[in-house]
């Protein structure tokens, strides 16, 4: 029997999986929403692991903004700068990717180093 | 986020230790925070320090303003817990679809024939009388107990250790009929109708459930409507 990491939140345990890509030698980034106002899809804490090639396990939103986090993430995996991201409604934002729920999140997305 | 700082985590997380996670938006310093004690590279502030144990006491993540900082309190604590009682049909459905959602689950049943690790391969086994596992357990405000033998030598003394205890959910499966002879049992036992009061009986949403895995759906969206009811 193998014995799985306890979790909370019901979510993948995305930061095992970020541990152990890393010890792999892979360059890894970690997005996580930090606030949410509205009907936004995932709670604060929701986080997503994101690896060089651009694979990724856990989610940010139900899906409408993944692509984009996962953008900023390997661009932080380069530069190594941590980013602050918000999205929301797309005409009142800055953002091109909005949330079709009509929420709006803000998220963390750093490098692990 | 520094290697350190992941692997720390990941320890506490494995030990089950309560843990938080303390991120400055602005600059990207974070510290974890642990039986009171801080690691990492930000000497936060005293009030920050304390927004964020407060964070972890209640159980909740979010973010915090501290001076002119913006904090992220990301709190880790041990999963909550299922307690099933009477290793049934039922349970082999539970169990698993609990351990999805998130939850630590046991299951106690002293009768060796129902809980064998091949019914049930990936949950915490108890065969200790169900008082005794009660009490062994010790179920807090993170702990949800249901009852699934509908034998009052097992599911009396289960209850009558949950309904004392802080557990945010006690549900017991039986009829209605099943359901008045409990109570009257229990009453007579010395439990309290505030005590009893407690008790989702009979079990679960009524969602027209008939098979196992039907009755553990229900009894998992009336855990959930309950446990999630004060976040709303």
């Amino acid at each position: 029997m193998t014995e799985a990491l306890p979790f909370d939140s019901g979510s993948d345990d995305v930061l095992a999986t970020a541990a152990a890509w890393k010890a792999e030698g892979r360059k890894v980034a970690l997005a996580t929403v930090v606030t949410t106002w509205g009907s936004s899809p995932r709670p604060e804490g929701s986080q997503l692991a994101i690896d060089e090639t651009g694979a990724f396990v856990g989610s940010v939103s139900g899906g409408c903004i993944e692509g984009a986090v996962i953008k900023e993430g390997l661009a932080a995996m380069k530069d190594g700068r941590h980013r602050l991201l918000d999205f929301g409604v797309s005409d009142e934002q800055a953002w091109e990717v909005g949330l079709a729920c009509g929420g709006k999140v803000q998220v963390f997305v750093e490098r692990v180093e | 986020m520094k290697a350190e700082i992941l692997d720390k985590l990941q320890d506490a997380r494995r030990a089950r230790r309560p843990v938080a996670l303390v991120t400055d938006l602005g600059s990207g310093a974070q510290a974890l925070l642990e039986s009171g004690r801080v690691i990492g590279d930000d000497a936060l502030a005293a009030d920050a320090l304390a927004a964020a144990m407060k964070m972890l006491d209640r159980d909740e993540t979010g973010t915090v303003e501290a001076g002119s900082r913006r904090l992220f309190v990301h709190v880790h604590n041990p999963p909550s817990r299922l307690i099933i009682v009477g290793a049934v049909h039922i349970a082999q459905a539970l169990a698993p679809m609990a351990s999805l959602m998130g939850y630590a689950v046991t299951i106690v049943d002293p009768r060796r024939a129902f809980a064998t690790d091949a019914r049930f391969p990936t949950v915490t086994l108890s065969d200790d009388w169900p008082d005794e596992a009660m009490q062994r357990l010790d179920p807090d405000r993170r702990t949800a107990v249901v009852t699934l033998t509908h034998d009052p030598k097992l599911d009396d003394p289960a209850l009558t250790v949950a309904l004392r205890s802080p557990a945010f959910y006690v549900g017991s499966l039986g009829s209605k009929r099943t359901h008045a002879k409990r109570l009257e049992r229990l009453r007579a036992a010395g439990l309290t109708d505030a005590e009893l009061a407690r008790i989702h009986g009979p079990v679960g949403l009524n969602i027209n459930a008939i098979s196992p895995a039907e009755i553990a759906v229900s009894i998992l969206g009336q855990i959930t409507e309950v446990r999630r009811r004060d976040a709303k």
